[in-house]
């Protein structure tokens, strides 16, 4: 399989993903902000009337904000009616999904410039009302209804994880403490502080001393969410929006001296419920779209040199470092351990920070990961940047893995 | 769920009934309408093995809103003893004792109230086997 015209990323922007700071703005606002940043960011030439369509990833304004028909929405907002605006819905991959439409759409030859985004406002509920409207994202009458949560079907994802390849907490901890510290290096991140730092901070103001990040992390200042998921393993509610502008390759040159192409794409689906899998300690999708997106772009796992992974919880950011092929399976916790997935690492795993750090804004997740890819391969990615990088790639999934979807951009 | 939607579920969630093709054999849970390894649609009911192991299993504390009250409580994959595997709460045992590979059995039970004019859902819930 192969795009039938070549697409290229100009520009990108995004919001600093947050809990509080978007607290007095809707959907509206947060996106037009990522927006003009990405507007601003096109190297020369570019205007609002260039884009001919947009593609809107969002999960659920419905019920965090009782705003549905979204793109149209933001199509008004942004000023550029009569264009036409499509929203795509795939739970926490929803933009992930819309970068590959709009690709496809340029792809296709019905247009040369898209703009791709993703928003979600979730503050405006409260942790219960949010973690609901999450839940909606799995199967309601067979997994909701048995009392399942999503930190608890990744929970028994952890435990089937420990029980088949012998992985431990401790794993999941590494992962923790490794975005935390690449959260503080990202201006854009919801979270910019390092565990340790955490561990200080709380630890003061209780009279409490903790000899390093794993004491911390192991104290009940750190909860149980569901055995074995700490509060330091689950992704945070935040706000936020992001946004790229994709082009005809040819026309890509008009605007920019440096665009980054889309080498690969890839996607999958799989069974809505668990229980219906063959393996509980992979995901069935993360294989096959990376096989899509790697042979798409003519690359192996080996040639990758940085990734943006899923990782809305950590023991998902060691499956994704397996699936993806980086390392063999049952051996992404230890790869973990050993800090090969740092960002000063043989193989940086989510320097932005990941979900964990930089937040999770459930539709704009996707199109965040695309504006990393930017960033980095441009070299503009500032204190977190990984030197030298050439082929980067990202990786977006719905819910616990009925979707799938990713990409491999390049220079 | 809504009242009719649930009666129509109800010997399903009651008596752990799924499908089984009858062109490939294939046994799915829970029941389906097409046969998603052969595509028929010869699918006709199956009534599935009370008895299973644990696959993997948590704790939950923050629950949904409807099982507020429950919490925390157990849940888990069980992998019957027909080689299907389901999703449900585990009870009647303390989480320390709760093991994967642990034998346990279906049971009915409550599964959750649906406000003062709702109607109870009941439903099968596993516990551990006594042998
Ligand atoms: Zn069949």
């Amino acid at each position: 399989m192969n795009l039938s015209r070549d697409v290229a990323l100009i520009g990108a922007g995004m919001t600093r993903f947050h809990n509080k700071i978007h607290a007095d703005k809707t959907s509206r606002e947060i996106f037009l902000e990522a927006t003009l940043e990405a507007i601003n960011s096109v190297d020369k030439n570019f205007e609002f009337k260039d884009i001919e369509a947009l593609f809107l990833g969002t999960f659920s304004g419905d019920s965090f904000e009782n705003q549905a028909h979204m793109a149209a929405l933001m199509a008004d907002w942004l000023g550029i009616n009569p264009k036409p605006a499509i929203r795509i819905e795939d739970a926490c991959a929803s933009s992930g999904v819309a970068i590959s439409m709009g690709a496809m759409a340029i792809a296709s030859g019905l247009y040369d410039i898209v703009m791709v985004g993703g928003v979600e406002k979730m503050t405006s509920l409260d942790t219960n009302k949010v973690t609901d409207t999450l839940a909606m994202a799995a199967d309601n009458l067979f997994e909701v209804s048995a009392g399942f949560t999503f930190p608890g079907l990744y929970a028994s994802i952890a435990t089937a994880h420990f029980a088949k390849h012998g992985s431990r907490w401790d794993q999941l901890a590494a992962v923790s403490i490794k975005n935390h510290y690449n959260g503080s290096l990202n201006p854009k991140a919801h979270f910019q502080t390092s565990v340790l730092d955490v561990a200080k901070k709380m630890g003061e103001s209780r009279g409490l001393t903790f000899k390093d990040e794993m004491e911390f992390l192991r104290s009940p200042l750190n909860p149980v969410v569901a055995y074995p998921l700490r509060l330091f393993d689950c992704c945070p509610i935040s706000d936020g929006a992001a946004v790229v502008i994709l082009a005809e390759a040819k026309k890509a040159k008009r605007f920019t001296d440096t665009p980054i192409f889309l080498k690969g794409l890839g996607q999958a689906s799989d069974t809505m419920c668990l229980s219906n899998r063959e393996d509980l300690t992979s995901l069935k999708g993360t294989k096959i779209a990376a096989q899509q997106a790697y042979k798409m772009a003519g690359v192996k796992p080996k040639d990758i040199d940085l990734a943006v992974v899923h990782d809305c919880f950590t023991i998902a950011e060691i499956l994704a470092t397996e699936d993806l092929g980086f390392f063999p399976k049952g051996e992404g916790g230890v790869a973990a351990e050993e800090g090969r997935t740092a960002i000063n690492g043989d193989k940086p795993v989510n320097p932005d920070g990941g979900l964990k750090a930089k937040g999770h804004p459930v539709g704009a997740t996707g199109a965040a990961m695309a504006y990393e890819m930017f960033k980095q391969l441009r070299g503009e990615a500032g204190k977190h940047q990984i030197a030298d990088a050439e082929i980067g790639l990202s990786h977006n999934v719905g819910a616990s893995g009925a979707t799938v979807t990713v990409q491999i951009y390049g220079k | 769920m809504s009242v009719p939607r649930y009666w129509r579920e109800e010997k399903y969630r009651y008596r752990l009934i799924g499908s089984r093709c009858s062109k490939c054999g294939e046994i799915f849970f829970p029941r389906r309408l097409v046969c998603s390894k052969c595509r028929s649609r010869q699918l006709r009911d199956y009534k599935l093995s009370e008895k299973g192991r644990i696959v993997s299993w948590t704790i939950i504390r923050n629950p949904p809103k409807e099982y507020e009250k429950y919490a925390p409580y157990a849940v888990g994959l069980i992998e019957l003893d027909d080689g299907l595997k389901i999703i449900s709460q585990l009870v009647d045992l303390e989480p320390e004792e709760i093991k994967t590979g642990m034998r346990v059995e279906a049971t009915f039970r409550k599964i959750r109230e649906e406000g003062s004019s709702g109607i109870i859902e009941y439903g099968y819930k596993f516990r551990p086997v006594i042998e």
